[in-house]
């Protein structure tokens, strides 16, 4: 079974959770910016978390399936429909062969999944799936491109109601290495003024915004190149912060005023442009029961997953049953989870 | 109310990278010893192979360890760390073992390496005496970062700390050799960058497509010997395996 890619956004790329082992190597993690969305597509399709899914920031494109198949949508929401008829996000559904399923502009959030029954199947590459656009380790997917799927069939017709983290807000930070080289007024700045996401991001890291001044540290220019990990806060040459996302460089010389929790991280890299975001510094300790408490509800997706119940909004053709029938038919009541 | 941790100038200094890393920094500049310690350091967190330890790695002057937090505690790590660092004097440990030293062709200046003249005349050399000096340094891969495979390379002789150019060069391409502040970066893929560029190669340093994807190791030694732009184009020509002319060889120290 494969995915036929008849149009695609500009900046989809299949990614796992990223591979390890290679920052000795100058190659940084990679993997979906939003994790979670990946464990939810995992859930929804009963198969484990640690398979592929295609991510598509901002825009999705348009699949033909090659055999019966499964998908689930997760992430960012985006117009989505099989054949026309509109499907629900944060759902699974089945995709018979010949079936276009169509995605389009993201709606809220930054970035959308698609998820494959047994996961996209292209090529582990040094461990992982997950393509490193900056490494050049893979590439983009363009149109004529297949997406290989690692099973023929997957659960269907279920739903998960996904934690919000798709409109900004705040994000918990760790102090790090490099943390006290900022004086402590601006730190105290820092975390009480309300940022914007800005314009310019992408898996490598995104642009925080405010009109005071930036937020410089001492011997800024001096700074030995150093370790840098996802979720850092880098302050550039203009003390504008950007916060590094997964397709980060290993080292580093601007210096970083403290580090967004791997548990945040989703609703870090799901802001979209223009929404408003705040900083909020906790202790290493809070840090750690915070992320405990995170890889806990992963574990409990699962169980969160309930049938999908055919909402007669969700049928957009309500209206033709009404007037072939005159009630809606009989095969289609009561609602029934989608098969 | 941030929780800075106190600025400190006694290394080496044991310090979290986020939540889920720590650095052992022996300097904050770069320095032979500080870059040996870090290397050996290293190489004996890889032995002691700690459960809840996910990767390490070094930068130039630190030792840095990935580790799942909720199965070792920051304070049990930092204690481990500590404890470590006082078995020895890292700043005087050997170097790991297994290093390698590479000879690689490289064509000095000439149109396939522009600025060798310029970085000459910054270091108070003419070109003809930089290209005999740089030719006969032996370098350390110091550590590899900014791009997948590509090594920082050095010291240098103490003539070659030059500045970093204000303007940026627009594009090197995979292969360059590039100068500044007494050390060499082999770029592995074409970058715009703020160093000179003084040699070019057929080096390929990340060879994704191939079984063993990266050239080099932290610690590894390099030697970039002259050859012509007509060598370089036979070399070139016949180059499948990336290794662009290079010979290897184990460091038997």
């Amino acid at each position: 079974m494969s995915l036929i890619v008849h149009r695609i956004g500009p900046a989809c790329t299949i990614q796992d959770q990223g591979r390890q082992g290679y920052l000795d190597q100058g190659l940084s993690r990679s993997g979906a910016a939003d994790l979670l969305a990946l464990f939810e597509g995992a859930a929804l399709l009963g198969q484990s978390p640690t398979l592929a899914a295609l991510e598509m920031a901002g825009m999705g494109g348009e699949f033909e399936a090659s055999q019966d198949t499964a998908i689930a949508l997760t992430g960012a929401p985006m117009q989505a429909s099989i054949d026309g008829s509109a499907i629900a996000w944060n759902a699974s559904h089945q995709l018979l062969k010949g079936q276009r399923l169509s995605l389009g502009a993201v709606l809220k959030g930054g970035y959308g999944y698609l998820h494959l029954a047994g996961g996209i199947d292209t090529p582990v590459v040094l461990g992982s799936r997950a393509v490193h656009v900056t490494a050049k380790v893979g590439q983009g997917v363009q149109v004529g491109d297949t997406l290989p799927a690692g099973a023929d069939t997957a659960r269907t017709g279920m739903k998960l109601t996904p934690a919000p983290r798709l409109t900004g807000g705040t994000l918990r930070i760790v102090p790090s290495f490099q943390t006290a080289l900022f004086a402590q007024e601006t730190l105290d700045r820092f975390e009480a003024i309300e940022f914007t996401r800005g314009p310019r991001a992408n898996r490598m890291g995104m642009q925080m915004e405010t009109a005071g001044e930036g937020f410089a540290a001492a011997g800024q220019l001096n700074i030995l190149s150093e370790v840098i990990t996802q979720g850092d806060i880098q302050m550039t040459g203009t003390g504008n912060p950007f916060i590094l996302l997964p397709e980060c460089q290993t080292t580093g010389g601007y210096p970083r005023i403290g580090t967004v929790l791997p548990c945040d991280l989703p609703r870090a890299a799901q802001t979209p442009a223009g929404a408003p975001v705040r900083f909020q510094f906790v202790t290493l300790e809070d840090a750690a029961t915070a992320q405990a408490s995170f890889v806990k509800e992963l574990t409990k997706l699962p169980g969160k997953v309930e049938p999908l119940i055919r909402d007669p909004h969700d049928i957009p053709d309500l209206l033709s049953y009404q007037l072939i029938s005159g009630m809606i038919s009989a095969s289609d009541t009561p609602p029934t989870q989608e098969t | 109310m941030p929780h800075a941790p106190q600025p400190s100038d006694s290394y080496p200094l044991v310090r979290n990278v986020g939540l889920d890393g720590m650095l052992v920094s022996f300097a904050d500049t770069m320095t032979e010893p500080s870059n040996r310690a870090a290397l050996a350091f290293r190489g004996a967190l890889e032995a002691a192979r700690w459960d809840g330890v996910i990767e390490t790695s070094t930068s130039l002057a630190s030792a840095y360890v990935r580790f799942d937090p909720l199965q070792i505690p920051h304070a049990d790590i930092a204690t481990r760390l500590n404890v470590l660092l006082a078995t020895c004097d890292w700043y005087a440990e050997a170097l790991p073992t297994g290093r390698k030293l590479w000879r690689v062709p490289t064509v000095y200046g000439t149109d396939l390496a522009p600025q060798l003249e310029d970085a000459a005349a910054a270091a108070g050399l003419s070109a003809s005496d930089a290209i005999t000096r740089l030719a006969a340094s032996r370098v350390r891969v110091l550590t590899i970062g900014f791009a997948p495979g590509q090594p920082y390379l050095g010291p240098l002789g103490p003539e070659f700390n030059i500045p970093r150019l204000q303007e940026l060069n627009p594009m090197v391409p995979e292969g360059a050799l590039v100068l500044a502040i007494s050390q060499f970066v082999l770029f592995s893929g074409p970058t715009p960058t703020g160093w000179r560029h003084v040699g070019q190669t057929a080096f390929r340093c990340f060879r994704p497509e191939m079984a063993q994807s990266f050239a080099l190791n932290p610690g590894d030694e390099m030697m970039f010997e002259p050859i012509t732009k007509s060598e370089l184009d036979q070399i070139r020509a016949n180059n499948a395996d990336g290794t662009g002319g290079a010979t290897c060889e184990e460091i038997t120290t």
